[in-house]
């Protein structure tokens, strides 16, 4: 390995951190330029170690060269490379598409701080992927969550602001329980290193504290990941946000507390709390069970079109929990296969709202009104979009559905019921995507609509191109199967990591 | 005295839930947010409680006492308090902007407001 590659879990953490500061120095004209670069780079980065990862197996890194587990340690293995592939592309395709559409939102003289912001969001979300460490995990966690607050906060909507408080409360607390449940394990372990503490946990006597350890771990981060029923910040922090910082956050933000759930659930507490699986089980799959419904529910009711596609995320993120609660291989192979999928859906739809606001005269169900004739090509390619996030085969959320009805399909008889629920979860989200396209296709457009405003060439290219990835990885899922089914393996710890 | 003998923990426990009673069931932001840091300070606590051993000094290299507290929690703590800061400036800066928007900072009225 050639020097430079050894530093690759850290430098996907550096550049876009080291690039916010610069951002606020450079000439305000190359903000975004820098920002793209940065976030550009990461890409590459994160590209580079899901190849080595493929290749080779998980990397370790030790900060400083300090020996874990005094020192520490980065890791990335294939969960956390898949998760920095979602992460980094989402940031790219949203700033590289996003210039048109942020300049409209961000007013000029405060646009450098909104891409130092972006940066460090990034940086907090790559810097959560490749940590190994549970006090570096709160840390980045917390300056995601800060500079994502900035990130909603950003556009010209006022009622961002109560939304980005709810969210910034609810996001403190979750995170505040997970320094609790940190701090419980660190008393009964003294350490923070997650495979160390893996190791150590099984030696403690008393197992009570780190059972209430799981428990504040759990809770906090399932508010952070939105998980029903505590994803009441979610949508309204979605519908007002920047529709490009919406694309942005959609597609990762929540994934990467998912991420930290099932790393600590799996990694540190499955093989050392007897009864975890079944405990585990039984308190996620219900809420993702109802999030899959209620969510799906609420969005065939709802008239805002970006309000519909957030209550959609609630109830995709019950899929990814569905998955995660069958305990199985295939199970959270298909979770983390989802993941990816759901940001590939969510982020292309989200970036063709992005397109369609300015053309639209609002975000609500009849200001689609005509789309499909006003801009005929953005459309198609939302359209392309909500398939795959419906599950229609030839797209890629058809085949994590696939898994993950595979999955079900071991349990026997209650697997059927899991079936059930979605199926009907997908009907459901038959009946909110078509809402949109009744609307676009043969709704009338409304009396003050813009006159036909071109959609940005660089945003329909990036829409385009999540477009055609959700077709691409519908055909060809083989390199996102590869790193979730081998997550999957070592989360359950059938290989050693 | 088993109970008495860990209050520390009691003031964690006791201190954590007048913060989140504040988060929960008050109106005003911005006694939400005092409550919010009520709420981190109290886990603050948690962790130099537990890094508190009796008797034991500052861990000093050559110093001659046998018996060290350990210094990781504190380090810790301090990481997190800086965090804790910017949340609360953050959130009071939010309030800012909200009081400027909405001209109130009570959630029910804000409510009623976007409603109209």
């Amino acid at each position: 390995m050639s020097p430079l590659a050894a530093q690759m879990p850290a430098l996907q953490v550096v550049v876009p951190m080291l690039m916010a500061p610069f951002v606020l120095l450079l000439p305000k004209g190359l903000s975004w330029a820098a920002a793209a670069a940065a976030s550009l780079l990461a890409f590459g980065i994160a590209a580079q170690l899901a190849a080595t990862v493929i290749d080779s197996g998980p990397v370790a890194y030790q900060m400083g060269s300090w020996p874990a587990p005094y020192g520490i340690e980065l890791g990335v293995d294939a969960l956390g490379a898949l998760l920095l592939v979602v992460v980094t592309g989402a940031s790219s395709l949203a700033l590289v598409g996003g210039r048109a559409s942020l300049a409209a939102a961000v007013t000029e003289e405060r646009e450098h701080y909104f891409y130092a912001a972006w940066l460090l969001a990034l940086a907090g979300l790559a810097g959560i992927a490749v940590s190994a460490d549970a006090f570096n995990i709160f840390v980045f966690m917390e300056i995601s969550s800060l500079a994502s607050y900035v990130l909603v906060a950003g556009g010209p909507d006022r009622r961002a602001l109560p939304a980005v408080f709810k969210y910034l409360m609810m996001g403190t607390v979750g995170a505040t329980f997970y320094l609790i449940g940190i701090g419980l394990i660190y008393m009964a372990t003294g350490t923070l290193n997650l495979a160390d503490m893996d190791l150590r946990i099984a030696g403690v006597a008393d197992k009570e504290p780190i059972l209430a350890a799981a428990g504040f771990i759990t809770v906090g981060l399932a508010l952070k990941a939105a998980i029903f029923p505590l994803h009441v910040w979610l949508p309204n922090a979605y519908t007002y946000a920047p529709h490009i910082a919406t694309a942005f956050l959609a597609a990762c933000a929540t994934k990467v507390s998912l991420y930290v759930l099932l790393r600590f659930d799996f990694f540190v507490f499955q093989q050392n709390l007897s009864g975890h699986a079944l405990q585990f089980s039984a308190y996620l799959m219900p809420l993702a069970i109802l999030g899959i419904l209620v969510g799906s529910g609420v969005a065939m009711f709802e008239r805002n079109v970006k309000r519909l596609l957030a209550f959609s995320s609630v109830a995709q993120i019950g899929y990814i929990m569905l998955g995660a609660s069958l305990v199985s291989i295939g199970g959270l192979t298909a979770a983390t296969l989802h993941m990816f999928n759901h940001a590939l859906a969510k982020g292309g739809l989200f970036l063709a709202i992005a397109a369609l606001a300015p053309v639209a005269a609002g975000l609500r169900l009849k200001d689609m009104g005509g789309m499909a004739r006003r801009a005929p090509w953005t459309f198609a390619a939302f359209v392309v979009a909500g398939l795959s996030l419906i599950g229609v085969p030839g797209t890629a959320g058809f085949v994590s559905k696939w898994y993950l009805i595979s999955a079900a399909m071991e349990l026997g008889a209650p697997g059927i019921a899991l079936i059930g629920v979605m199926v009907l979860g997908s009907l459901m989200a038959v009946v909110y995507v078509w809402r949109i396209v009744e609307s676009a296709c043969f709704g009338k457009p409304p009396e003050n609509a813009a006159q036909a405003a071109a959609v940005p060439r660089p945003l329909g290219a990036a829409i385009w191109a999540a477009a055609l990835a959700n077709v691409y990885f519908g055909i060809a899922p083989g390199l996102p199967l590869r790193l979730s089914s081998s997550a999957a393996a070592s989360l359950l710890g059938h290989v050693p990591t | 005295m088993q109970v008495l003998g860990i209050y520390y923990y009691w003031v964690f426990a006791i201190l954590l839930m007048i913060g989140f009673y504040a988060v929960i069931a008050k109106l005003n932001l911005v006694k939400k947010l005092i409550g919010l840091t009520l709420f981190q300070a109290a886990v603050f606590l948690l962790y130099i409680a537990m890094g508190k051993v009796e008797g034991g000094t500052a861990p000093i290299y050559g110093a001659s006492a046998a018996v060290f507290s350990s210094p990781l929690p504190q380090v810790l703590i301090l990481t997190a308090i800086v965090v804790g800061i910017s949340t609360t400036a953050l959130g009071l800066g939010i309030v800012v902007r909200i009081k400027e928007e909405y001209g109130s900072i009570q959630e029910d009225e804000i409510q009623e407001i976007d409603r109209r």
